[in-house]
């Protein structure tokens, strides 16, 4: 099928050779960071992890995401979806590909990762981690290119597909379910010492990632001759309104359970996040505008006729998909990682190499979902016509 | 359990033998919870103990300048760099802060200012129950037959994660070589190359070949060491005779390292 995707208009190649130069470009800057260690970052010893580890983290969510089509299809027979599962596998194959790629740019010394794999450790929740993440990928990789290339000839995908499509379900729940554990097991990080951790992240998930699905499937009928459909966009719109209410829920829960109780440990990284602690106070306007973004996504999709009207709609996912990466890929990492155990306040931003470094990575899964998209809608195109 | 690199402790303990002792090779039987293929270097002398443990008796150490040839020694054998200049890449084994920042949950609004005023050490607690040892994916952090909370520089993928797990903040992480900024290198104990963790190791390779701590040695008595799992070493003696605090203990981590206040 990869024929499809070397087959394409000026505007199709433009946006390929975009991506291929922002590629370069960060690349080129990681080579500085392999030369000079991480510290072009704006990571210290205090906020030892930062911009990297905050958008693998994101990622995990938009490709947990995808299983808000998969399931819906697979479990509950929604034939709809059957038109756009595959976008929501792609999509997930992408965000994986960025997942992984960040933490490779995240390790301190990239060229012995394998020593996970040498001296599995079972105690650590990075190996598991390293386990679902790849699993995901593959199961996707699988089951996404089976299931386009049955459809292309024609035919109904092969039954050994259907176990690795059940797996795939609960797997997408594991990805972020783990990836929160990484956190919410840490003794003395109180910010993420919370059992809702894991379900906050995956609800932020399933509102990002449909959300991102529904941008996508709107350029999609726009640019292509492949419509994904309108109830098939509503839908996925409803999905977004209740996953984006119950983030900003779970969050409400955990500011209450913070400020009714006074303790200081779950106080004081709030206060940092929306007031200020100490003076310092850098993502103060950050974590209100994610807050005001997430809200103003609520009232659009909860609403019928915004949620109706598709251009409102856009507007919504695209204040979702900011609000939610503001509050993970900004507030939920430093935000736990300040103040420091010794209550000492140093703050931590992204340098700009680190921003490079992290635009090359996100232009590499552009790249990866084109390709992807490419196939998919031409095997649609072919069918369709 | 080939790993030639996990060396360096034989070779630094080799090192610091001297002619009078020989190391012995065999400690392979070590069990298999600490870190796979890890053996120390032991000399005839060297010291063991179930848990090793510390007590820092503040009463004797009320100054800055108390604290500096402590400090100094620590990072002047274990080739600790001290000159990087952005506070980000800091290097800290053994460093000094106020009662507040070290005990932040035993600190009263009004409090005894003797002991308010009073300069704290803070190092690695080589915890009983170790969170970064929990966290991390290669082992390269591991806890020794003797408890201390090792790091192995070359197995260390630089993930940081124990970093995180660490809720003493003793940690270091290498955002830069280190080497430059090294005043003077001790050829006993390795250094160290960019991206990898770093830590107190409890003077792992000076208890090989019998020695004490170089903080203990460095102050003058008013830091204990010995196993506290021996009801007649010095540190038991002196926890039964006065009243110790460790940092975080609701945490549950078993600090190993105890202060008089």
């Amino acid at each position: 099928m990869l024929e499809l995707a070397v087959k394409g208009n000026k505007w199709y190649w433009g946006w390929v050779v975009v991506l291929l130069g922002i590629i370069g470009a960060g690349f080129g800057i990681y080579m500085m960071q392999l030369k000079f260690g991480l510290g072009i970052t704006g990571m210290s010893r205090d906020v030892s992890w930062g911009f990297y580890i905050a958008n693998f983290t994101y990622l995990v969510g938009v490709a947990a995401g995808g299983v808000m089509v998969v399931l819906p299809y697979y479990l509950h027979n929604y034939k709809a979806y059957g038109k756009i599962t595959i976008l929501g596998e792609f999509l997930a194959i992408a965000s994986i590909v960025m997942c992984l790629l960040f933490i490779m740019v995240d390790l301190g010394q990239p060229m012995r990762a394998l020593n996970v794999l040498i001296y599995p450790t079972p105690n650590s929740v990075l190996f598991y981690d390293a386990i679902v993440l790849n699993g995901y990928l593959f199961l996707n990789l699988v089951i996404g290119w089976n299931v386009l290339e049955a459809e292309r000839n024609g035919v109904h995908y092969q039954g050994w597909l259907k176990p690795l499509i059940y797996i795939s379900i609960p797997w997408a729940v594991s990805i972020h379910t783990v990836t929160a554990y990484l956190y919410c097991g840490l003794p003395g990080r109180h910010f993420w010492l919370t059992a809702i951790l894991a379900p906050r992240f995956l609800a932020s998930a399933f509102a990002a990632g449909p959300s991102l699905l529904i941008l996508l499937c709107l350029f999609i009928r726009r640019f292509t001759n492949f419509d994904p459909g309108r109830e098939q966009i509503q839908s996925l719109a409803k999905t977004v309104a209740y996953a984006i209410s119950i983030n900003v829920f779970f969050f409400l829960c955990e500011v209450f359970v913070a400020f009714y109780s006074n303790i200081p440990g779950h106080t004081t990284h709030l206060k940092y996040l929306f007031v200020g602690l100490h003076g310092h106070g850098a993502l103060v306007p950050w974590m209100w505008a994610s807050m005001i973004l997430m809200a103003a996504g609520i009232v659009l999709t909860v609403t019928p006729a915004t949620r109706k009207n598709e251009s409102s709609l856009m507007i919504a996912c695209f204040v979702i998909i900011l609000g939610t990466w503001i509050d993970k890929g900004l507030g939920m990492i430093s935000g736990g990682f300040v103040p420091n155990p010794m209550h000492e306040v140093n703050e931590y931003a992204p340098t700009m190499p680190e921003i490079g470094i992290t635009l090359g990575v996100y232009a590499i899964g552009a790249l990866v979902l084109t390709v992807l998209y490419k196939m998919a809608v031409g095997v649609k195109e072919e069918a369709h016509s | 359990m080939k790993n030639s690199r996990r060396r360096f402790l034989q070779i630094a303990g080799v090192s610091a033998l001297g002619l009078g002792a020989k190391p012995v090779l065999n400690a392979f039987a070590s069990g298999g919870a600490e870190g796979p293929g890890y053996h120390v270097a032991k000399g005839e002398d060297a010291r063991s103990a179930k848990q090793w443990a510390m007590v820092i008796d503040t009463r004797k150490l009320q100054t800055a300048e108390a604290l500096e040839p402590i400090i100094e020694a620590c990072n002047k054998i274990h080739n600790i760099p001290t000159g990087i200049e952005n506070k980000n890449h800091e290097i800290k084994w053994i460093w000094e802060t106020h009662y507040h920042n070290a005990f932040t949950d035993k600190a009263s609004s009004f409090l005894d200012e003797a002991v308010e005023n009073r300069p704290f050490l803070l190092l690695c607690n080589h915890c009983e129950n170790p969170p970064c040892v929990r966290a991390c994916p290669t082992k390269a952090t591991f806890k020794n037959e003797n408890g201390i909370v090792m790091m192995d520089f070359h197995r260390c993928i630089g993930c940081r994660f124990c970093m995180a797990a660490c809720p003493f903040g003793a940690r270091s992480f290498n955002f830069r070589d280190p080497r430059p900024f090294i005043k003077e290198t001790n050829k006993e104990f390795p250094t160290r190359m960019k991206g990898v963790v770093e830590k107190c190791n409890f003077c792992a390779e000076r208890l090989a070949v019998g020695k004490q701590p170089a903080c203990v040695e460095a102050s003058n008595g008013a830091i204990a060491f010995g196993d506290l799992y021996d009801e007649h070493s010095e540190v038991r003696e002196l926890l039964k005779e006065n009243y110790t605090i460790r940092r975080k203990q609701t945490l549950g981590t078993e600090p190993a390292v105890y202060y008089i206040v």
